[in-house]
């Protein structure tokens, strides 16, 4: 294989990567102050479908992306009243917000299944990506996956770096001692779901107007599921969301081009691949109860009344 | 300053304190005054009311009633943050550190607007050395003894410059040598001009430090007192109402081993956790062997590896009534005559959403409640109503959610079902914390009845006084290693206190979940 | 940092308080207000879509009760949901979040299909009930991968079985594709039509009702049984109200998951074979429009009971054809079904809170 070959597969297995950057790191925030959303999936259907819908409206792709994360920010409210205000189940709350999530999906978006929209555009910096090698592997993205890297950076930086950060981790680690201690518990949480929320958003809005480029139902195809897994795998750590899902995104984009290279298996195998490669990637993570002890946020999951 | 006018407004004062949870009243119109400089003890049992109390002061809890005065004037108190703002700095029971964080993180935390980094490191050494408490800022907290831990509690609250010091039980912790030094640093923020507000139910305690007691009983204001005027009996009265009562503990002759560790290590699962270290005991039958220590020790580890809840790495080294038990899960541990009481009462030794009779079935399976894998209701209902009535617990009867009854009856009845289904040996973790006296009573009678009957029990506790009432040998556990059992007798508090300290070379002293 | 709080405050100035006993009542009421705030939520999107509300109303809500083969229609999407909720119900009680009911069912409908396919000549009456066995066995394989890397690995379970259902919807999609495919079917994706002794009979003249449906009811009765009077549903009981009690009690964690995972896998299987060999009567690309995740809405409005399940699976039911029948007498998108499933959850688990909290608004009890 020679680097003509190489080289569109790495530049296909970021853009592949991206939504799942953007999902799991969310999801990471979100997590790391204590709540499980599993709601991911849905709300990037639902940023995915208003992104699309915006951006046919409006002819422009900024204001799809706003609308995207919006509407799943909407969506992540939604479970934070539910979950934080009401107390219910986390888990059951998360399945309900799927569920619901690709039921609006599909509700909202039955005209605009099959439209043509304006692809999220390359960037050119001042000529440099037709250097050789080095342009299109690195120069040649659109904005959303220069974003990504940067939003790798602000969320390492905001957990280990910043007061609030701090307090966001005291949150997902013990929300009685953090109260105690005067950190507003309810309040740090519902920003932590709703940062998810915008960056679920911003994922299924990249999905509709950058990588597929279109709207279908079920467009996500349980991307939001493997941000979640990626959570996992990355042991709730930023640094390591980041090259999971370039991983995962190489998995994707491999079924895509194996067939290419005259790989004889029948395209479902391929496509059941990311799926496969989650519960692997899964079973060595966790193999050893140790690691996600030591790594997962102590009340991951788990309700907290301020006054009880 | 205040303190020269002739009559200053106290510090902080309570008035008509009330608060309520479903099917308690925690505080009923309580009134408090802490003076400027004063070192004024809260007293009262486990479970009267005093740290709903601290926590509706500290702005954790929101009273239903009352005001609360802060120097002359009415303040609404409605978040710890706020509390901080007036003054008012607390030290928790349950110290509330994170263990994945540095001292100076943890501090940070705290604050509203904390320093940089390099500045607040600087303030910690100054204040620490001020005060003769030794902290490092750089150093993670899960590596720190419980001792160091406490440390860390008050040199975040010195740093706020408060003028109130709150401190929830702080020697529970700490070993009786500990105390003392911990009193020397109160007695100089004191006069200082802090006040201090000093939550216990150690009369002894009270009666050396402090100035003025405030005494609680069943959530109401029942007295106060001078403390050293007064002496233990008089401070007891009014705390529980009544005399203490001594338990009758008469000597027996004990039978054959019925509980023996030979050599037990288990290194720990849990990354904060104590690894046991080569533990030997043999428990016989009709005596009482009691481990004294300071929680975190390895109390928690020893208690699952007894129980099966963790197996041991070799099935000799647990053996329960003769036969090696150390591979056994907890329902085979049980057909053997083992039974348990854990320190958890909900979640843990019943399930709280569950009646008392499905509660009944918890650990009761081989008592004729199943029968071909189904279960008889009636069975199940029949034991818990005997149970009730033995243990004479209060409750609407055997329907009544395990998670409606206060925890001392609660506790009766576990205690009750683990007795009455005839045990060989009985294993109590912490048998009386949380309880009232009237329980407490009952259950340490029930203990030495069981004792009497020649069954052998092994009781975990953290109230050295408990198991000098009711233990005919007492052991300490420190750094999940168990010194040798001795009679109780020949013991002084002082001993105990030497060997809960555990090894001078080895400080972390384990954790304590916050 | 304390604006929020107070700007929360004021947006919502109540506080929950812990009743003293859960309200026995509210725990039966609150399926009934979720129910009807759908119901309420359905005629404000009919108004928003332009339709009369109290025609699109009768036709989503009330026409599937018109005659005996609309009744049956009910009575035939219940089914799979029924069975697929019961198998969930018994896992989710014990903790255990078995959310690919979807994947258990496609598997059990390949497995029931194989001996369809296969075996149909030479099985003769043994067909059925041998292809209801490979149903079960083949939904319980799948279950049992989660059951093993969980029990074996400590692998979250929820995503594991999700994960497995879009590799058994890939997995059916071969099979269609190609080793499966009918020869003599234009190239459509789908099976030979199964032999006459390979399909389950109408129960009753003029509807489409399968001997499935007394599967399903006698199922539900089992399930009961199960819960209510066994040790061994106890102690999954006891394994989901309080995980460290069943730890203390000594009952086998591993053994819970395990019969978790195998009864829903079962179940689901159970439910897959049952279409295909009743109301579709061949394996094609798609056999089922989400029964397996509209089950655990299913189990969770039935409250996780046996006999709840079986009317919450026909209010789902009732939403399938609802939207089915809106969208063609209506021209509304079918896609409606999956909103109102969706909305029917949340509310009922924002109604679940009052079984154990009360609303109180917050006054002030300390004046400034």
């Amino acid at each position: 294989m020679n680097l003509d070959h190489l080289i569109p597969i790495l530049v296909s297995t970021v853009i592949a990567a991206t939504p799942l950057i953007y999902a799991a790191l969310g999801e990471l925030v979100t997590e790391r102050a204590g709540v499980l959303n599993l709601g991911v999936e849905g709300m990037m259907l639902v940023g995915a479908v208003a992104a699309f819908a915006a951006g046919i409206a409006t002819g422009s792709l900024s204001i799809a992306f706003v609308a995207g994360m919006l509407a799943a920010t909407a969506l992540s409210l939604l479970f934070a009243f539910l979950t934080l205000s009401l107390q219910t189940n986390q888990v059951a709350t998360g399945l309900a917000l799927t569920l619901f999530g690709v039921g609006l999906s599909a509700f909202v978006g039955r005209d605009y299944a099959g439209m043509p929209i304006e692809r999220v555009p390359k960037i050119d910096i001042a000529g440099l990506s037709d250097l050789p090698v080095i342009g299109p592997l690195l120069l040649n993205y659109d904005l959303p996956v220069y974003l990504s890297i940067a939003l790798y950076f602000a969320v390492q930086h905001f957990l280990t770096r910043t007061h609030t950060g701090l307090r966001l981790r005291a949150c997902g680690e013990s929300p009685t001692v953090a109260h105690a201690i005067g950190a507003p518990v309810i309040a740090i949480r519902y920003r932590a779901v709703m940062f998810g929320g915008a960056m679920a958003g911003i994922a299924g809005a990249y999905l509709s107007t950058a990588l597929t480029p279109m709207w279908v139902e079920g467009l996500s195809a349980g991307r939001g599921w493997i941000a979640l897994a990626l959570v996992v795998f990355a042991t709730w750590k930023p640094l390591r969301v980041l090259l999971g899902a370039y991983l995962f995104g190489g998995v994707t984009v491999m079924q895509l081009y194996a067939q290419g290279f005259g790989v004889e298996v029948p395209s479902e195998f391929l496509s059941m691949l990311p799926y496969a490669a989650t519960i692997i990637v899964l079973v060595i993570i966790c193999r050893d109860p140790k690691t996600i002890l030591l790594n997962q946020p102590a009340s991951l999951g788990k309700s907290f009344h301020p006054d009880a | 300053m205040t303190l020269e006018t002739p009559q200053p407004p106290p510090r902080l004062r309570l008035r008509g304190i009330t608060k309520r949870y479903p099917g308690v009243i925690a505080n009923e119109a309580v009134d408090l005054d802490v003076g400027v400089g004063e070192i004024h003890a809260l007293l009262g049992e486990n479970g009267a009311g005093k740290s709903t109390l601290m926590k509706i002061v500290y702005g954790v809890t929101r009273p239903d009633g009352g005001h609360i005065e802060w120097e002359g004037s009415r303040v609404s108190i409605a978040s710890p943050a706020e509390a901080r703002r007036l003054g008012i700095g607390m030290v928790f029971q349950h110290f509330a550190l994170f263990e994945t964080l540095t001292v100076a993180e943890n501090i940070a935390l705290a604050m509203d607007d904390p320093p940089k980094p390099s500045a607040l490191a600087a303030r910690i050494r100054e204040v620490s050395e001020k005060y003769g408490l030794p902290v490092d800022p750089d150093r993670l907290t899960h590596s720190m003894s419980v001792g160091e831990r406490q440390r860390v509690e008050i040199v975040r609250c010195l740093l706020q410059s408060p003028r109130l010091l709150i401190m929830d039980e702080p020697t529970s912790v700490l070993t009786p040598q500990a105390v003392l030094t911990l009193f020397e640093t109160l007695r100089r923020l004191a006069a200082e001009g802090m006040s201090i507000l000093y939550i216990s139910h150690k009369l002894d305690e009270i009666r050396t430090l402090c100035d003025r007691a405030t005494v609680l009983r069943g959530g109401r204001r029942s007295g106060s007192a001078i403390p050293r005027e007064e002496s233990n009996e008089s401070l007891a009265r009014l705390m529980i109402g009544g005399e203490l009562q001594a338990c009758q503990l008469t000597p027996r002759t004990p039978g054959e081993v019925e509980l023996e560790l030979t050599h037990l290590s288990l290194p720990t699962r849990d990354p904060f956790g104590t690894a046991l270290d080569d533990l030997n005991l043999r428990v016989r039958r009709a005596e009482i062997v009691g481990i004294a220590g300071v929680s975190g020790n390895g109390q928690k580890e020893l208690l699952a590896a007894l129980s099966g809840e963790t197996p041991s790495p070799h099935s000799g080294m647990v053996r329960i009534g003769g036969q090696s038990a150390g591979l056994l899960d907890p329902a085979q541990r049980r057909a053997l005559g083992f039974g348990f009481v854990p320190e958890e009462r909900l979640g843990r030794g019943a399930v709280p959403a569950m009646s008392l009779a499905q509660n009944a079935l918890l650990t009761g399976a081989r008592a004729g409640m199943v029968r071909g894998g189904l279960i008889r209701q009636s069975r199940m209902a029949e034991f818990a109503q005997q149970t009730i009535a033995a243990f004479k617990v209060k409750c609407s009867g055997d329907a009544a959610l395990a998670g409606s009854l206060s925890g001392g009856n609660l506790q009766k009845f576990i205690v009750g079902r683990e007795t009455r289904l005839n045990p060989k040996v009985l294993v109590v973790a912490q048998p009386t914390w949380g309880v009232d006296v009237g329980a407490a009573q009952l259950i340490r009678q029930a203990l030495i009845d069981l004792r009497d009957q020649g069954v052998a029990l092994l009781v975990i506790s953290e109230e050295l006084d408990e198991l000098f009432m009711i233990c005919d040998r007492i052991a300490v556990i420190a750094q999940g290693r168990l010194s040798p059992p001795m009679a109780t007798g020949t013991l002084t508090v002082e001993q105990v206190g030497v060997l809960m300290a555990g090894s001078a070379h080895a400080p972390e002293a384990a954790d304590v979940a916050a | 940092m304390s604006q929020p709080d107070s700007l929360l405050r004021r947006l919502w100035p109540f506080r929950l308080e812990r009743r003293a006993t859960p309200s026995a009542a509210m725990r039966l009421a609150s399926p009934l207000i979720a129910g009807v705030a759908m119901a309420l939520t359905g005629l404000i999107v009919f108004l928003i879509l332009g339709q009369d509300p109290l025609v699109a109303f009768r036709v989503f809500f009330i026409a599937p009760f018109g005659g005996s083969y609309e009744i049956g229609e009910l009575l035939l999407k219940a089914t799979p949901l029924m069975l697929c909720a019961l198998g969930l119900a018994i896992g989710f009680k014990a903790n255990v979040w078995n959310i690919g009911a979807e994947g258990q069912l496609i598997v059990g409908a390949i497995a029931g299909s194989a001996v369809a396919l296969f075996g149909s000549e030479s099985l003769g009456a043994l067909t059925v009930p041998l292809m209801m066995l490979a149903g079960a066995i083949g939904g319980m394989a799948w279950a049992a991968i989660p059951a093993f890397l969980r029990t074996r690995f400590h692998t979250n379970e929820i995503l594991v079985s999700l994960m497995l259902v879009y590799i058994a919807q890939q997995l059916l999609g071969y099979l269609v594709h190609g080793p499966w495919k009918d020869p003599a079917g234009y190239n459509f994706p789908q099976s030979r039509a199964f032999a006459e002794a390979a399909i389950l009979p109408a129960l009753v003249e003029g509807t489409r009702v399968t001997g499935a449906l007394i599967m399903a009811l006698v199922l539900a009765v089992l399930a009961w049984l199960f819960t209510a009077k066994t040790h061994a549903g106890y102690r999954m009981q006891v394994a989901g109200l309080a995980p460290a009690a069943a730890r203390y009690a000594g009952f086998s964690d591993t053994r819970n998951i395990w019969l978790a995972l195998l009864v829903g896998g079962g179940m689901a299987g159970l439910a897959g074979i049952s279409e295909v060999a009743g109301p579709i009567g061949l394996l094609q690309a798609v056999i089922s429009p989400g029964y397996g995740f509209a089950a655990i809405i299913v189990a969770f409005v039935g409250r996780l009971h046996p006999f709840g399940i079986v009317l919450a699976s026909l209010l789902m039911s009732l939403l399938y054809l609802g939207g089915e029948a809106a969208q063609v007498e209506l021209q509304l998108p079918s896609s409606i079904t999956g909103l109102f499933q969706g909305s029917l959850l949340f509310y009922l688990l924002a109604a679940d809170l009052f079984i154990g909290f009360r609303l109180r608004r917050i006054v002030r009890a300390v004046a400034p």
